[in-house]
């Protein structure tokens, strides 16, 4: 039995440590907004924060975020109140499908704590998910409209 | 003021007759007994449910699956009901409620661009006919004449007292009225709601990990399942052995799926994959297992040149003829490979069977396929058998199949009453895709001594999609959407007058199974002939868009959108030092349109591009903020295909696996994409796939523009070209 704390609520959790921590947090704690897309840390659906780093949940052993504050999409609101990138996806209307969007949103929120005005360039080398419906435009737009918010 | 209704009282009272016939003319406006939705509400129509609360419920029967039809269709049905917008909100309706009350709701079928173009009328007319019975409904409280009534925002008002009531409150009473007989839809350039840039219905869920898809649905006492299909296509499942995992924590079942597969039943999703992986499976790969993409690619090669039997598809003049008198030829191959569809969520299907009923909660393009293939699989009849969509994480076309959904009725049935939801692993979701289909085209032109084109000859060899998914569409034998985009007239139509045309078909139909891929035909289409006609501009000398005019002038539409992005790129301007234009344009889904890039070239293989300007002409806009975006992520998948695109034959099976082998563009790579939004009115065209075909002609024809070098085959990446 493994305790995990995820956004602020401790889980105990009853399975192998080498269990990928996506699979911990969908099917053991029963969040499923962090979404499976590849499984080898190619595509970053599965985005979350481990200690507020931007980490590929598919590719991380629960055991290793044994200890530390996992945040997922669930509880990237604080307090009721929709964090600022989700504001500024919800205003430019980003997802289309929405399927990649908890990782993306994810990486972009971990990005602006890094880097509170990133340029282009910040966000072309640190924005790496894949989405296939295409809103890298929106998402350009709603990354420097959450920056500036 | 809102509008005045159309029909008089006594129109309605006559409208009585009418059910049966709307019926039969396939106008499903609901029925004549009111009907209770899932709430208790009485519903006003089929397609319009409005609760005390005023929210205003509009039914949809195609599938959102981002494309923004689920927004645009409500825009539609809102428009003509008058109602509050900000009080709507949406429902499926099910395929099983669909079939028991005679498919009130038409097509759910959502491919092709289809979702708004192939339904707008009846849904629009759904809206105004609950409209009129709402007024209906108010003017018999009142005593009134429904002349005197005015709607406008969910509140209906006699003209003449001011006397005002809101839809909720008429509702019931509504919904217990005939339908009228027929009604008048607006003109579309009095439209407040449709047509209007709107934000789209779904888009708070998915900002917060609260929307379900269907790899999220969790039932009492499901099972998760994995699966493996022979990797082969073709293959059989020989033989497995399940006593190395049954032991495992969490494993509860392995099961034969079919012929040729196998899953493993656990606790957890997680548990089933890593058992599967562990079990030793022997395949009979069957008598594919020497196929490759050299094979098919050879296969290909010789139906450039076979004789006959070849399909025609568009035929002019006498082509022979053309090529024995020109004054010179120009000839070119080119070459387009299979691809995976690739959807962020891989396919799943959820399916509780008992021996008395087979329920499926799914991520479809097509709930009704949904529901006969749950028929078909369960064997119970179709009262017994019950859809519930789920919103997909991208559908693209492949969500259109039911192979997937099959598989899992087949486990379910194997533990009747227990939830069973099989999900693929990437790895499967790659190996086991409906590919676009592979082809490949020799193209020959014909010029006289004025350097006029006179004959354009262009074959095309390889896979059929109809042959393999839908054979019965086929006529003689001929696949017609194998020409999609170089028809002679209709929705796919080439934008070019030559004098002597051939454009036929060898069909050719290797054993990986072809699907409709986003964009389908159209994308290889335009790769063919936007290049070639750069080809033959380049080789007499021309401007590539004089060259393209002069052949266009009976195409004014095509000519429109070209000219458009024409203008917008600066074509008649010098680019900017060391930038390069490439132009194009196409038809495809009724749809217009044209695209224009800048790119720059470094060391030969690295592009840049700087600029992209994409026009459509999409008839009627109904959401342009959302077709924005459709254009703009067209880009995103049609530069995807052109640059890393491929999925390679080897023994049989595919031999990409995941994203690491098949990428896709990220940020870095993405330009901004400058849309042209030009409907000009009188047609419905689609908006989710016709600009994805012209993304890589505009690249390709700018990157030879840079470098003198025709790419004649897809993807890039074997060409060593990348991004810089």
């Amino acid at each position: 039995m493994a305790s995990l704390t995820i956004n602020g609520r401790s889980y105990e959790i009853d399975v192998e440590p080498d269990t990928p921590l996506l699979w911990a947090i969908r099917e053991n704690a029963g969040l499923t907004g962090t979404k499976y897309g590849c499984g080898v840390a190619q595509c970053g659906a599965c985005t979350v924060h481990v200690d507020g780093q931007q980490v590929r949940s598919c590719s991380m052993a629960l055991s290793e975020a044994i200890g530390k504050q996992v945040t997922t999409i669930e509880g990237l609101a604080s307090e009721g109140a929709v964090h600022k990138v989700q504001q500024a996806w919800i205003d430019h209307d980003v997802p289309q499908c929405g399927y990649c969007q908890s990782g993306m949103i994810m990486a972009v929120a971990a990005l602006l704590e890094t880097i509170p005005q990133p340029t282009d360039e910040d966000i072309d080398l640190a924005i790496t998910n894949i989405c296939r419906c295409g809103t890298f435009q929106q998402v350009r737009e709603a990354i420097h409209a959450a920056a500036s918010a | 003021m809102g509008h005045a209704p159309q029909l008089n009282r006594r129109s309605f009272v006559l409208g009585t007759a009418a059910i049966g016939s709307g019926l039969a003319l396939g106008i499903p406006f609901g029925g004549p007994t009111a009907v209770h939705a899932a709430d208790g509400t009485l519903e006003v129509n089929a397609w319009v449910v409005v609760r005390p609360d005023e929210t205003v419920v509009v039914r949809i029967a195609r599938s959102e699956m981002g494309q923004g039809t689920l927004t645009g269709l409500a825009q539609l049905v809102a428009e003509e009901l008058e109602c509050d917008w900000s009080k709507v909100t949406t429902e499926y309706p099910t395929p099983g409620q669909s079939v028991a009350r005679k498919r009130v709701w038409g097509d759910f079928s959502t491919g092709g661009s289809r979702g708004v173009r192939t339904s707008h009328e009846y849904v629009r007319k759904g809206g105004a006919a609950a409209r009129l019975m709402l007024i209906q409904a108010a003017a018999n409280e009142w005593a009134a004449p429904v002349s005197e009534c005015a709607t406008s925002k969910g509140v209906i008002t006699h003209v003449p007292s001011g006397r005002t009531v809101t839809y909720g409150k008429v509702a019931e009473a509504a919904a217990k009225l005939q339908p009228p007989a027929d009604v008048k839809l607006k003109d579309p350039k009095d439209w407040t709601i449709a047509g209007k840039p709107l934000k789209r219905l779904d888009t708070v869920e998915k900002t917060n990990g609260k929307m379900i898809y269907g790899a999220d649905i969790k039932l009492p006492g499901m099972l998760n399942a994995a699966i493996k299909d022979c990797p082969v296509f073709g293959g059989t499942l020989k033989s497995f052995d399940d006593s190395k995992i049954l032991g495992m924590k969490g494993v509860k079942k392995v099961v034969r799926v079919g012929e040729s597969a196998v899953a493993v039943v656990a606790d957890t999703w997680w548990h089933a994959k890593s058992a599967l992986e562990t079990m030793p499976v022997v395949w009979d790969d069957g008598k594919n297992a020497n196929v490759s993409s050299e094979s098919i690619g050879k296969w290909l090669q010789e139906g450039l040149d076979a004789a006959q039997p070849a399909f025609v598809g568009n035929k002019a003049g006498d082509v022979k003829a053309a090529f024995a008198s020109a004054a010179k030829t120009v000839e070119a191959v080119y070459a387009y490979p299979y691809q995976n569809h690739a959807t962020m969520e891989p396919m799943n299907a959820t399916v509780l069977y008992t021996a008395e009923k087979c329920e499926v909660w799914t991520g479809t393009q097509n709930g009704e396929a949904v529901f006969a293939a749950a028929v078909e699989a369960s064997g119970l009849p179709s009262d017994k058998c019950e859809v519930y969509k789920i919103m997909p994480g991208g559908g693209f076309g492949r969500r259109g199949m039911t192979d997937y959904v099959r598989q899992a009725v087949a486990i379910a049935k194997q533990m009747p009453g227990t939830p069973i939801k099989l999900m693929w692993s990437r790895e499967e979701d790659m190996l086991h895709g409906r590919y676009h289909p592979v082809t490949q085209s020799k193209l020959i032109g014909a010029f006289d001594a004025d350097n006029n084109l006179i004959g354009l000859h262009m074959r095309i060899s390889g896979q059929s999609i109809l042959a393999s998914v839908r054979p019965e569409a086929m006529q003689n034998g001929m696949d017609t959407v194998t020409f999609q985009g170089l028809n002679a007239s209709g929705e796919a139509a080439i934008g070019y007058t030559v004098p002597n045309l051939l454009i036929d078909h060898s069909m050719r139909n290797p054993h990986v199974p072809p699907g409709f891929w986003r964009g389908v035909n159209v994308n290889q289409n335009a790769i063919y002939l936007e290049s070639f006609m750069d080809e033959l501009a380049h080789s007499v000398g021309q401007d590539p868009l004089e060259f393209r005019r002069k052949l266009m002038t009976k195409h004014p539409k095509h000519l429109a959108v070209l000219n458009a992005v024409a203008e917008r790129i600066g074509w008649t301007t010098p680019a900017p030092q060391g930038v390069f234009r490439g132009i194009c344009q196409h038809m495809g889904f009724g749809s217009y349109v044209a695209a224009a890039t800048e790119i720059s070239v470094t060391g030969g293989n690295k592009i840049k591009i700087h600029r992209i300007v994409a026009a459509t002409d999409p008839g009627y806009a109904v959401n342009p903020w959302q077709i924005d975006r459709q254009i703009a992520g067209s880009f995103v998948y049609g530069l995807s295909a052109l640059f890393y695109g491929e999925c390679t034959v080897k023994g049989g099976r595919i031999e990409q696996e995941n994203f690491d082998t098949y990428p896709s563009m990220t940020m870095k790579e993405m330009p901004k994409v400058e849309s042209i939004l030009m409907p000009s009115g009188g047609f419905w065209g689609g908006v989710g796939e016709p600009t994805i075909c012209v993304a890589a002609p505009a690249v390709l024809n700018a990157y030879f523009a840079a470098t003198g070098k025709r790419i004649r085959s897809v993807p890039l990446k074997n060409h060593d070209i990348i991004f810089a």
